[in-house]
Parts: C-alpha cells; sequence; structure tokens
C-alpha cells in the first residue's frame, strides 16, 4: 500500500476530535427520543467522520450534481449524520434540540425530503446499495465523476437486495461506487454470526467481483487513507467494497462488550458517565 | 448428415422475439420514449430481462447509452430507478406486472412513492393476459397494492396508442407513475398524437339505463357492447377510466346521476381494484346508482389460453354483453 494516502497528524487529531463530536452528539440527541441506536452510530463514528470531514467532495449546495453521494443502507445510524449536517450547514442546528419530537424533520431514519444534505431516504434494510447504484449507473452516463459511498450494516448482508445490486454494479463496471460494510458483528436479536451467518464476507464480494478492502474502522488514519486511496484509484474498473472491522458500542465499555445495546436509552446520569468516558478516551 | 449439422424447423425463444413483435401494442411503449429523447427529454429505461417481451429492446437500439439492463433483479431496478432520478433524469423501468405489483411493493413505496421521485413504472401482460403462465404472472392484485401507495399516480391504458400518449404526457408529470398495460394485442381504440390528461376520464358513451366504468383490456369489448346495445334502442354508457388514481369521481358521479347501473369491467380482482374505487366514490356520495362490479371474483384465475380465459370470465365481447343484459333486462 502506499503510503502518501495517509492523513497528517493534525488531520488525524481533527478527524479523531470529529469523530468524538458524532458520538457526543448521538448521546446528547437521544436523551431527547428516550431511545436510538447509540452503538450502530458509536461503530461508524470513523466512518461518518472520516467521510464528512476529509474524503468527500462537497458543496455548501446540498444539491450539486457533482458532489460525492453517501447512503446509509442501515438508516437506524442516522442520528449520528444529523449533527455532522448541522455543522456543515445543511441544516439549522437548532433543529437537533427537536430530534424525534412532533413536526421535527429528524427521526430514527433519514429523509431526504425533509432533511437538506441526505442524499436518500432509508429505513427499510437493503435498497441503499441499489439506490446507490442507480446514482453510479447515470452519473457515469452524464460524465460525471462523483463518487457514491453506501454505507451498510453487516446484519443488512443477509438482504437479498444486497447481492442483486452487488451483481449488477459489477456487470455494469461501476467503479464509482464504493461499499463500506461496518462489520461490527451484532445486530438485534444478537450476533450476525448466530442470528444469520454471513462469513467468509471477503471472498463473497470478491466472488461478485468487486475489489474488496478489509480495514481495522476505527483507525482513523487507516481508514482515511484507505478511503482517500479507493476515490482517487481512476484505474479501478470494479466496484469496491471496504469491510470496517468494527465494535458495536465502540467507546463506551459495556456497550462494546454486552450485545444487548443495539437500541437503548441512557438515563441522565449515565448519559453523564458515557461522555466522561469518550471525552477521555484517545480512539 | 452428422448430427452436428441438424437443425431444427421450430421455432425456440430468440424465435419468439419476432412473435412478440405481434404485441404492436407494447410497440408503442418504445414509440413514446423514443419520441420523448428525439424531442430532447432526459429519460432512460430499463428492463429486468424482459426487452422483448415489453419491446423496449427498441428503445435500447435506438438509443443504447440510455437503456439499462439489470437483470432477473426487479427490486434492485426499481430501488436503482429511484437513485436515477435523483440524478436530474426521469427513468422508466418495466417488467410484468405481477412482479411489478407484488415483489416490488415495498421498492415502489420506500424508494419511489414516498421519496416523491418521478420514477416511471411500467408493469405489462397484466391482469391474466399471460394466459397459461398461471398465477405467478397474473397481476390481478396490481391496482390494489399500488392505490393504497400514497402519491403513486396509476394510468391503466386500454390499448397500445393510449399508453404511447400516457408515456409522452408523463414527461411533464412531476409525480411517481405507475402504468399497468396488457400484453399489446389490445384492439386500437385511440390515437397515439391524441393528448393524454392524468385524472381524466374518457366518455365514449352515455346511457340512462346502465354505465360501464371500464379500464385496460375491457373497455374496448365494452365500446362494442353498447354500440350494439344502443342500436337496439337500449341506453348504456361506456367510460374510460385509463387514470385509476387519482379517480375522476366527477365523471363516477355524473355517470351515477345519470344512470340506474354503474357497472365496473376490470381484468383484476373486484376487491381493491377499479371497482372497489368507484364504490368509495358512490358511498361517500350517498349515490342512489346501483353499483356492479365485474371482473375476477376474489380467486386464482385458471390456466388457459387468453381468449379463452376472457370469454371464460366474460371480460370478453360477449361475455360482457351477457353480464350487461342480466343486469338491464
Amino acid at each position: 500500500m502506499r503510503n502518501d494516502f495517509h492523513p497528517t497528524e493534525a488531520e488525524v487529531a481533527r478527524l479523531r476530535d470529529r469523530a468524538q463530536f458524532v458520538r457526543l452528539e448521538t448521546i446528547r440527541l437521544i436523551e431527547i427520543a428516550k431511545v436510538g441506536h447509540y452503538t450502530s452510530v458509536f461503530s461508524a463514528a470513523e466512518i461518518f467522520a472520516a467521510l464528512y470531514y476529509d474524503v468527500m467532495r462537497l458543496s455548501p449546495d446540498p444539491k450539486w450534481p457533482d458532489r460525492d453521494r453517501f447512503l446509509m443502507g442501515k438508516g437506524h445510524a442516522a442520528v449520528g449524520l444529523f449533527p455532522i449536517l448541522a455543522e456543515l450547514g445543511y441544516i439549522p442546528t437548532q433543529i437537533l434540540n427537536g430530534y424525534t419530537r412532533l413536526g421535527n424533520p429528524l427521526g430514527d431514519h433519514p429523509d431526504m425530503r425533509k432533511v437538506p444534505g441526505v442524499d436518500f431516504s432509508s429505513g427499510s434494510i437493503g435498497h441503499a446499495l441499489s439506490n446507490g447504484l442507480g446514482m453510479a449507473l447515470n452519473g457515469r452516463r452524464q460524465g460525471r465523476d462523483f463518487t457514491t459511498f453506501v454505507m451498510l450494516g453487516d446484519g443488512e448482508m443477509q438482504e437479498g437486495q444486497v447481492w442483486e445490486a452487488a451483481i449488477g454494479a459489477a456487470h455494469h463496471k461501476l467503479s464509482r461506487l464504493v461499499a463500506i460494510v461496518d462489520r461490527n458483528g451484532y445486530q438485534l436479536d444478537g450476533a450476525v454470526d448466530d442470528v444469520m451467518g454471513i462469513e467468509p464476507l471477503d471472498e463473497k464480494w470478491r466472488a461478485f467481483g468487486w475489489e474488496v478492502h478489509v480495514v481495522d474502522g476505527h483507525d482513523i488514519s487507516e481508514l482515511t487513507a484507505l478511503l482517500r486511496r479507493v476515490k482517487a484509484d481512476t484505474a479501478r474498473e470494479k466496484p469496491c467494497c471496504i469491510i470496517a472491522r468494527t465494535l458495536k458500542g465502540k467507546g463506551v465499555s459495556y456497550m462494546e462488550t454486552e450485545p444487548g445495546w443495539h437500541l437503548g436509552y441512557l438515563d441522565p446520569s449515565d448519559a453523564e458517565a458515557a461522555r466522561q468516558e469518550i471525552l477521555s478516551k484517545v480512539i | 448428415m452428422s448430427i452436428a449439422n441438424l437443425r431444427p424447423n421450430s421455432p425456440n425463444s430468440w424465435h419468439y422475439r419476432e412473435l412478440n413483435m405481434k404485441n404492436p401494442g407494447l410497440d408503442h411503449l418504445s414509440n413514446g420514449l423514443i419520441s420523448l429523447v428525439e424531442a430532447g427529454r432526459d429519460i432512460v429505461a430499463g428492463s429486468a430481462d424482459l426487452q422483448y417481451s415489453n419491446g423496449l429492446n427498441r428503445f435500447a437500439a435506438r438509443f443504447p447509452d440510455r437503456y439499462f439492463s439489470f437483470g432477473i433483479s426487479e427490486q434492485n431496478m426499481v430501488s436503482a430507478a429511484a437513485g436515477i432520478a435523483t440524478t436530474g433524469t426521469m427513468p422508466y423501468v418495466a417488467t410484468f406486472a405481477s412482479f411489478l405489483g407484488l415483489l416490488t411493493c415495498e421498492q415502489i413505496r420506500m424508494d419511489v412513492a414516498y421519496c416523491a421521485l418521478p420514477v416511471r413504472l411500467i408493469g405489462h401482460h397484466t391482469g391474466i393476459s399471460m394466459g397459461f403462465y398461471g398465477t405467478s404472472h397474473h397481476a390481478t392484485e396490481d391496482i390494489g397494492t399500488m392505490r393504497s401507495i400514497a402519491d403513486l399516480t396509476i394510468v391503466s391504458p386500454s390499448d397500445g396508442p393510449q399508453l404511447e400518449a400516457a408515456i409522452r404526457a408523463s414527461a411533464d408529470h412531476d409525480r411517481p407513475i405507475y402504468f399497468r398495460t396488457g400484453r399489446g394485442r389490445e384492439p386500437d381504440i385511440y390515437d397515439p398524437k391524441a393528448d393524454f390528461v392524468f385524472g381524466k376520464a374518457i366518455e365514449h358513451a352515455q346511457g340512462e339505463e346502465l354505465t360501464i366504468i371500464a379500464c385496460g383490456l375491457p373497455v374496448h369489448p365494452s365500446i362494442q357492447v353498447a354500440r350494439k346495445l344502443n342500436a337496439e334502442g337500449r341506453s348504456v354508457g361506456v367510460i374510460d377510466m385509463a387514470t385509476v388514481k387519482p379517480l375522476d369521481r366527477d365523471a363516477v358521479l355524473a355517470a351515477a346521476a345519470r344512470s340506474k347501473f354503474i357497472l365496473t369491467i376490470e381484468e383484476h380482482n373486484i376487491l381493491g381494484g377499479l371497482g372497489a374505487a368507484v364504490a368509495e366514490v358512490l358511498a361517500e356520495e350517498g349515490s342512489p346508482a346501483r353499483l356492479v362490479r365485474h371482473g375476477i371474483r376474489d380467486e386464482y384465475a385458471l390456466i388457459a389460453p387468453p381468449t379463452h380465459l376472457y370469454a371464460h370470465y366474460r371480460l370478453d365481447q360477449a361475455g360482457i354483453e351477457t353480464v350487461v343484459r342480466e343486469i338491464i333486462r
């Protein structure tokens, strides 16, 4: 692997700080909703940070046709995306304070019609790679060079439509389509391997005609370098899948070890303790 | 002659491509799309391994960069079409109505209609037109499923020219649309150059004894039946409800004010389809007109060649005539 895509120490520090921001804001917003998907965001916090604060080509105009796209197959992690969209100026920051309350556009899942900056609505697991395939397919026909990033849950690998899209993207040689599997190992009913095993995942994607990379999804330096490299690679003639090995609940010790935290609610004292733990760590 | 040189005279599936060209009604699908591109519209089309069944091969040959092959992955196709629509291009995707209206129902709800994207879904070979291919290929529920999806326009053209006109008009319609079309062997009623107006019923005849409200394939035989009966001095009206949703309520109520009976005819389960939509209007408005719904009576259709099925279910001209005569005596 070439090393020239690695972020500088200053960039790493900033991205770490933004991943921490995502985790802290997630705790704050779920305190408003009183139930939410903490751990689904915590496993993906570095992915969010690397994409939105470094890798993706964005514009103040959320409808700019040449922007890079980001879709979430695991739409239930949207609570981690909204604070980023607010910080980037796509939605007013005060909207966050009414997260999930009557009339607020921000719910458990992202809604493109209500939230500027959301590139596609999701919530029904398994659609997003197909949505991204359509964007990449027609973007290429239009002569645009944007990259479409689709973050998928590892439980989502159990959905048949994902593999329809995987076949289709490889057939159409959609080199500007990048899937990122948040391989955090857990879904609602338990460990992915127990509920419906998906390994060997890298071999599956490779067999479907994709270029495959496996990376530590919490190593912000390696993750960012890989995403930069994959995006910059104009010679690739196939879509690319990044399997990000992550910890569900990364950052809060008991969430990392107890499998029951797919959904949950931290009461104010637990929320404060979780905040302190996140602030005390360098991830 | 060696075995290697043997060549059968019998047709195979590629020969049937030529036979499918005998579905002239569906030629109008490509005609409409080609005219849209020629008019400068940014549209693309896609199909799920059925381009020779729906005639999109002609569009694909003419504009290969605007045609996407999706293979047998209908759900992927619908979700991808929604993705395409976000990039400013209007996608038209087609497959059998049985698959589009049922298999991809959730993708249509979530990715197309809820996201309010101008995707055009073309469900062809609808109703029982697939004959002996059986229930898996029959679509007698698609109006019901699609009608319950908010913000989805449903168009059921009764012939190829009307399909072409509706396809052309759809480029200026900003809502998601489900087209429910036949297999392309319906007799022509309309001129493809005529304007198609979404949400506007087409009245072919007015009647005081009974008004037929039909959509799709039964419209043509209904017109014939009305003509015959009216020549006998009876008074039978016919309305082509080409847009099933939003329903032309005014047309329904005007017919109900004029006629003693309203007879809905559809190649669909009488539950959840056009008859149900008309019933809702009549009941809500307290109309005194008596409603009779004709179609598939909440059952899975038998298998047979299509014309045999239409006769069996009294959806052909002779059958519709007996249904009407039983009502008006």
